[in-house]
């Protein structure tokens, strides 16, 4: 949270309308991301209800438990669910991996991935957080059952668990475009008029953003509040649509005979009711989609994306392998080494939203990481070293407006020059509160003495410099498991798969 | 009656009080700064009827799934004679419990009437204490009283006392899961202030005997179904940081006459119900009384209070509705239109906004060299 973003949020509250956040998108956008939303029973320890899922607008796909209190039922949901995502999943990675050795065999080598690739991006948007923490327990509940044994479940379920487990880790990546939230998605790039707590409704961020003809953001917020018109996005369902509709319905269909036709019915009025609850958040979550493909993506958001295909094919060959399922909890020296990559993938991805978009750059100015100005001064020739080692060091002075907290010494870098740092040479306060800062640069000038052409800041160019970098920081050194010491519980037993572990009681 | 109480009867209007229980009581801990919040529960004022016929129902309920679910975990738990609670108890207080006895308290020889019953509770806990005897004993359903703004309220808590060798255990048994030793963290901290609030009365209720506080302990077991099936486990919870923010509460309700002071004499929120029971108050005009008395809005009263749609309805220009998080960084300045007039320098800042104006022109400025957009 920024002041900036503050003052977004202060405008929209006023205005009555979302206002801009950011001035690129973050997010990578697949170009057939599964949508999938999620209803729980309440009460139960996070016992599916319903699913709607599918890779178009127009092909969503409904699941309903009809007695969510039965375990066979559950896993008979768990087992269709696994035939949607793992499915979309499993579609995804042969097509990928057909687009790689092609590539191979046209010896294009490494590089840039071609353009068919992007197009089998898997992406999994959900329309809230709580909808991430729905799958993750469900991967947690299904990825350690085996198809074989006392409980035998569908070999799809286990599958499925894992893959859930593994969207859900990487969806606490920061950057990471695998498993997005919607209402997250949005936050990055709007700011609505109301409190973070209000925007973890979707329909409420919605509605502040893109409110229909004739209302303003606040009153189709207001008006999306109301769980009649504006259905949660679940997982959680409302109280009253559970006391009112789907108590008397559930019943229903526990009254009447499998087989029978009353019991048809009764299974296809549950259907019709939890369908329709969940019909306006499907509309919410694709619509969600397309205002974000409307944002022109930054610069970087290709690169992460690259990583996350690069984890994903990865995970996909490690359990082709017939890799062992993830176990419950992290053993010390796993922990650690996830933290570690954790921070390093937050403090990179800070990096390059705010060199990617000048709006996120500017909380930075504002609290003086940064500052923005024009070049006043330049010498491009200017020489430093002796003899043979004489190297190009420009120099040039930049005038600025902003709070300037940086002093000789300190090495900043240019969003537009990301490639050439620069060290500050002197920082001199100017009238009319602004102030003069003497860089000295070095790198992205090219070989010779003379720096090519338009790599060094021309007179009168903007431009910004920052003390954030994106460069690669080396990871902390961790011990190996069989070395972990006393002090975290010494090494670890090895996983062997346990059968108490598969016929886990899920009531 | 003294001069308080007769006010806040009047302020309640011709309706019976609201009672509590354990998640009011936690509740009036969530946001200790609020008068209106305050007032409307010392003088026992039912906040959901309340809000609703001022046009502004609050978005609470509970699903009947989730009630039966809650309740026949409690009944497994409690069933053969508490046969699995015992379990739970010998593994994590490590005790050797060699026999038990059990007693329910949920009616007094067919009695179910509240002082008869919270009589019974006093004496057979007195009895368990002075005793001194090595058994364990089981309390089933306690009938604890507590002073609150004055007025006693009894208190049905769904737990047991677990009392051995003259100190008690309160057992608190919720119906969410511990997933790999991990719980929802508002749920358990939910859990863990209402079982403060058990703590509390109960030692107010031993006081009573002469006991000493440590007679009841500041752990509390916490029992709730393991990972993703019914069966029960334990956990120790150290409750000492809530019972001293109830504490503190409960004092500040205690006097509640210096809110009463700032009030018009006459307020009441009475609905003005004719002979059949239909209200003739307008909305509007109890609005208006409700808005006599101040309010403390913030985002997460929606989560805990039944007024909350009103409040945030009142509080509208003013950055509280935005989040502290919000509010802090525009400088808490109260209002919105205040922060965009300094931003935009239409307003001149008063001596102690200086600093706070120069960080919002700054941001209002880099907000329009990035985005375009106008002042």
């Amino acid at each position: 949270m920024s002041t900036l973003y503050a003052l977004a949020k202060a405008r929209a509250a006023d205005s009555g309308f979302a206002t801009q956040a950011s001035t690129v998108r973050h997010v990578h956008l697949a170009e057939r991301p599964l949508v999938l939303i999620a209803l729980t029973f309440a009460g139960e320890a996070n016992a599916p209800l319903a699913a709607m899922a599918g890779d178009t607008p127009e092909s969503a796909r409904l699941l309903v438990v009809t007695q969510p209190r039965n375990r066979d039922e559950r896993f008979a949901f768990a087992a269709e669910l696994a035939e949607i995502v793992t499915g979309y999943l499993g579609e995804c990675e042969s097509a990928l991996r057909a687009e790689l050795s092609g590539a191979d065999e046209g010896g294009a080598g490494h590089g840039e991935p071609p353009g068919a690739f992007w197009q089998k991006f898997p992406q999994v948007i959900v329309p809230n957080e709580a909808t991430i923490g729905f799958l993750r327990l469900l991967g947690r509940s299904t990825r350690l059952r085996r198809p074989d044994g006392p409980y035998p479940v569908d070999p799809a379920v286990p599958v499925l668990g894992r893959w859930l487990t593994f969207l859900a880790e990487r969806a606490e990546l920061p950057g990471s475009s695998l498993l997005v939230a919607a209402t997250q998605a949005l936050a990055l790039h709007w700011a609505t008029g109301q409190s973070a707590v209000e925007d973890r409704n979707l329909a409420a961020v919605l509605g502040w953003i893109d409110p229909p003809a004739g209302l303003t953001g606040r009153a189709a917020a207001a008006a999306a509040e109301n769980p009649v018109t504006g259905p949660p996005a679940g997982p959680a369902t409302d109280p009253t649509f559970d006391n009112e509709v789907l108590a008397p319905l559930i019943a229903a269909c526990g009254r009447t005979e499998i087989g029978s036709a009353q019991r048809q019915r009764a299974v296809l009025s549950l259907q019709d009711s939890i369908g329709a609850v969940l019909a306006p958040s499907w509309r919410l979550v694709w619509r969600s989609v397309e205002l974000l493909r409307g944002l022109t993506p930054g610069r970087t958001v290709s690169l992460r994306a690259e990583s996350d295909l690069a984890a994903f094919l990865k995970y996909g060959e490690y359990l082709r392998d017939g890799g062992t399922p993830q176990p419950r909890r992290d053993s010390a020296v796993a922990a650690a080494r996830r933290l570690s990559s954790l921070e390093q993938a937050q403090a990179s991805y800070a990096a390059q939203r705010a060199f990617d978009d000048p709006l996120v750059l500017a909380g930075y100015r504002l609290t003086g990481e940064a500052f923005g100005g024009s070049v006043v001064a330049a010498d491009p020739a200017r020489l430093g070293g002796s003899g043979k080692r004489r190297m190009l060091r420009p120099l040039v002075t930049v005038e600025t407006l902003d709070v300037v907290r940086v002093g000789p010494g300190d090495k900043l870098v240019s969003p537009a020059r990301p490639r050439q740092s620069a060290v500050v040479m002197s920082v001199s306060p100017l009238a009319g509160a602004r102030s003069a800062v003497e860089l000295e640069l070095s790198g992205g000038m090219g070989r010779s003495l003379v720096a090519a052409p338009g790599s060094v800041p021309a007179v009168g160019e903007r431009l910004c410099y920052t003390t954030l970098t994106d460069s690669y920081q080396v990871s902390g050194a961790f011990p190996e498991r069989e070395s972990t010491p006393w002090t975290h519980g010494g090494p670890p037993p090895v996983y062997v798969p346990v059968p108490d572990d598969a016929v886990e009681a899920w009531s | 009656m003294n001069a308080v109480e007769s006010r806040l009867e009047h302020i309640r209007g011709r309706v019976a009080p609201k009672s509590h229980n354990a998640r009011t009581i936690a509740a009036l801990t969530s946001n200790p700064g609020c008068a209106r919040r305050a007032i409307m529960d010392a003088a026992g004022v039912d906040k959901q009827r309340l809000a609703a016929y001022s046009g502004f129902p609050a978005p609470f309920g509970q699903s009947q799934f989730a009630i039966t679910r809650g309740n026949a975990f409690e009944a497994q738990v409690k069933a053969n004679g508490c046969a699995e609670l015992l379990r739970l108890l010998r593994e994590h207080l490590g005790l050797s419990i060699p026999e038990v006895s059990y007693d329910d308290l949920n009616d007094v020889g067919g009695n179910t009437g509240l002082v008869v019953r919270h009589v019974r509770t006093r004496s057979l806990l007195a009895r368990a204490v002075n005793s001194g005897s090595d058994a364990g004993t089981l309390f089933d359903h306690p009938l604890l009283r507590l002073q609150v703004a004055g007025r006693p309220v009894f208190l049905e808590p769904d737990l047991i006392a677990f009392q051995l060798g003259g100190r008690f255990h309160v057992v608190e048994i919720k119906s969410f899961a511990v997933i790999d030793g991990q719980a929802d963290g508002d749920k358990v901290a939910a859990a863990v202030i209402q079982s403060a609030v058990y703590v509390h009365a109960l030692r107010e209720l031993l006081a009573g005997h002469g006991m000493a506080e440590d007679a009841v302990a500041d752990e509390v077991v916490l029992v709730c179904p393991e990972n993703f099936s019914n069966a029960p486990t334990a956990a120790l919870l150290d409750v000492r940081k809530q019972l001293t923010v109830l504490r503190r509460q409960l004092a500040r309700l205690a006097s509640i006459e210096s809110l009463l002071d700032v009030l018009p004499a006459d307020l009441t929120f009475d609905l003005g119900m004719d002979d059949d029971g239909v209200p003739s108050r307008s909305p509007a005009e109890l609005r208006d009384a409700i808005f006599t008395v101040d309010a403390r809005y913030a985002p997460e009263c929606l989560a805990s209070c039944e007024m909350c749609f009103l409040c945030r309805h009142e509080a509208q220009g003013r950055t509280e509705t935005l989040g502290r998080e919000v509010r802090d960084e525009l400088g808490a300045i109260d209002s919105i239109a205040a922060v965009l007039g300094l931003a935009d320098g239409t307003l001149a800042p008063a001596d102690d906004q200086a600093e706070a104006a120069g960080l919002l022109r700054a941001a209002a400025r880099l907000r329009r060299e990035c985005t375009g957009e106008a002042a």
